[in-house]
């Protein structure tokens, strides 16, 4: 029993970086409808980022995590640039896009590869790992500010999208561009805007994923990319909640199926209640439901 | 009817063509033993294709999952063929395969294929996960290590015959009374629905039929590389068939016969480069994702009735 519960904590705090990642996806799908699939790697581009900031810059923790956001910012509005927006305005199909998005995908870890070598590197420890003991249950300072420091960028990210004037435009644009065209709305500085957001999340998460499991490699990105696809499909494309959501329940079915000793089994489990919910749900647990037109 | 059979015959003539030039070149030693491994692999790559356009482009429905099937189709070649190594068990082998992977694909196909794009596509991908973990954590499968030292049955040859089988076979079921029911289908479901014509009948046949061509590849490839792992049947092949199918053009049959081709032939050009090979490959892609989004062919479709009626018409006129 203390075991389980020590293993819930520990599937909260991974969850946590899960959900920041799904944010990214569930921003741009709700966005473009595009599955992003670069958007795994530019959490490993976050993660190396971050692991140059530290060895060479000597920057301390929270410069580096705010500067690798603020590239990745621009490593993600880049990549819309030069591969997604041409082919938005061309019209082309959604699959094209998502072959398209695959290709950046394979570009970054190779080009990631060749540039700096396929090796795993150790991420510095740039804050001193404290262990607290509450009860029975073991946390250390790094997973708290893992909890933390998501849980304020998702609030934050709540309040952009709900108050602020950009965020109105977001929302605007993913119901209908061409209507939020005519209203005056910039689309493409918009969609900029929102793949800007998503990739700073998505440094933030490669940073402390970096500080949590201490590793880092060019090829980091494809799991966690996929699952936390999986967790924004699982809260319903589009929702910044569900996505959170999601994230929290990968993560928690992961942990718990190394309690349960059938480690091996992880990603079947995930897959096996992905495709559940998603037969109870079509849409995915908050996702809204989207009536059909005749 | 008759006119059918004579476009069917002209299409095994050009085939038979195609293999005689590779036969002759073999024999006359321009084509080299690593080149015909090239080949083959672009031949197993033409029944993906094929097969996964069958589900993607004519039916519309955005599978993620062919690597799963494939998967199924190599493991049942393997673990038979161990225990009876001749050519007979490799024909069973194929036969249980293909029984297996439709028997999953009818399964899975009946509830998830009312999913929508990309729900859908996620979906499709569990279930190939699914199969892949559950063959990694089997003993009859021997886990992660995968099974070794296959008897090779299949050569360059049986795969060309079996790939062209399989592409007439998908292109006669395309203009067959179903295959016009699953373009229906494609093109508006409430529309098709109101004609008499079952959504989901149609939706599944063109996916069971898509997982048999897959099975039947995965079978052809472990007897040709003579070995099977889980780990070659990721998500990552999923992804490199469904390229193939892109490139050609969504919905274009030829094309998908065309991208396997080329994508066989830049794959082994780039080989030279080395480190730098997959970072050009993803540029190449990028590039001309950017610059021809339909892909090589769009829909458009080679085809020996219009090629010959075309002729004929333009005598005609002449005279």
């Amino acid at each position: 029993m203390e075991e389980l519960i020590q293993q819930l904590f520990n599937g909260v705090f991974l969850g946590s970086i899960y959900a920041l990642l799904a944010l990214g996806y569930t921003m741009v799908y709700g966005i473009i409808g595009l599955i992003n699939f670069a958007h795994g790697d530019v959490y490993m581009i976050g993660a190396f980022i971050g692991f140059f900031l530290i060895t060479e810059l000597h920057l301390n923790f929270w410069v580096t995590l705010v500067l690798t956001m603020g590239l990745c910012a621009l490593v993600g509005m880049l990549i819309e640039f030069l591969a997604y927006r041409p082919l938005r305005h061309h019209g082309a199909p959604k699959i094209t896009s998502l072959i398209t998005a695959i290709g950046v995908s394979f570009l970054l870890e190779n080009g990631m590869s060749f540039l700096f070598g396929g090796d795993s590197r150790s991420f510095p420890q740039a804050i001193k790992l404290v262990n607290f003991k509450v009860g029975f249950i073991h946390i250390t300072n790094i997973q708290l500010l893992i909890l933390i420091v998501s849980i304020a960028l998702m609030v934050l990210l709540q309040f952009i999208v709900q108050k602020t004037k950009m965020g109105r435009a977001m929302r605007a644009v993913s119901v209908d561009q061409e209507a939020a065209n005519i209203v005056g709305i910039k689309v493409d500085q918009t969609i900029s805007f929102t793949f800007a957001i998503g990739s700073a999340l998505a440094g933030a998460a490669g940073v402390l994923i970096g500080l949590y499991y201490n590793s880092l490699d060019p090829l980091m990105g494809m799991a966690p990319g996929i699952k936390s696809f999986i967790a924004a499909v699982f809260g319903g494309i589009g929702s910044i909640p569900g996505a959170a959501i999601g994230g929290w329940l990968i993560g928690l079915i992961e942990t718990l199926t190394f309690t349960l000793g059938i480690s091996s089994w992880k990603d079947a489990v995930v897959y096996a209640v992905l495709i559940v919910v998603l037969l109870v749900r079509p849409n995915g647990i908050f996702g809204k439901k989207a009536g059909e037109k005749v | 009817m008759k006119r059918n059979l004579r476009e069917q015959f002209i299409w095994l003539l050009i085939a038979f063509g195609g293999w005689l030039i590779i036969d002759l070149l073999t024999f006359g030693g321009v084509i080299n033993s690593f080149m015909l491994t090239i080949i083959t692999m672009i031949e197993i790559n033409v029944i993906l294709a094929v097969s996964l356009n069958l589900i993607l482009g004519i039916s519309g429905q955005f599978s993620l999952g062919h690597a799963g099937f494939m998967a199924i189709g190599a493991y049942a070649s393997a673990i038979i063929t161990q225990s009876l190594p001749t050519i007979w068990g490799f024909f069973l082998s194929i036969i249980v395969g293909i029984v297996i992977s439709s028997f999953i694909a009818l399964i899975e196909g009946i509830p998830t294929l009312r999913l929508r794009g990309d729900y859908l596509a996620i979906a499709t991908l569990g279930v190939s996960e699914i199969i892949r973990i559950t063959i990694n954590n089997l003993e009859i499968t021997n886990g992660p290590k995968g099974i070794y030292n296959l008897p090779q049955f299949s050569n360059w040859s049986l795969v060309y015959i079996v790939a062209c089988i399989v592409t007439l076979i998908i292109v006669n079921l395309i203009h067959s009374k179903t295959g016009r029911a699953i373009l229906a289908v494609r093109d508006n479901e409430i529309a098709a629905s109101a004609v008499g014509v079952n959504p989901t009948k149609y939706k599944v046949i063109a996916f069971t039929v898509g997982a048999a061509g897959a099975s039947l590849a995965g079978s052809l490839y472990a007897n040709y590389i003579q070995s099977v792992t889980p780990g070659d049947f990721t998500f990552m092949q999923s992804i490199s068939v469904l390229i193939m199918v892109v490139l050609g053009g969504v919905g274009s049959i030829t094309g998908s016969v065309l991208a396997a081709v080329v994508l066989g032939v830049v794959d082994t050009v780039l080989q030279n480069y080395g480190a730098l090979r997959m970072v050009l490959y993803s540029l190449i892609l990028i590039i001309f994702m950017l610059f021809r989004p339909a892909g090589f062919l769009g829909n458009w479709e080679f085809s020996v009735k219009r090629f010959f009626t075309k002729q004929k018409s333009s005598r005609e006129n002449k005279s």
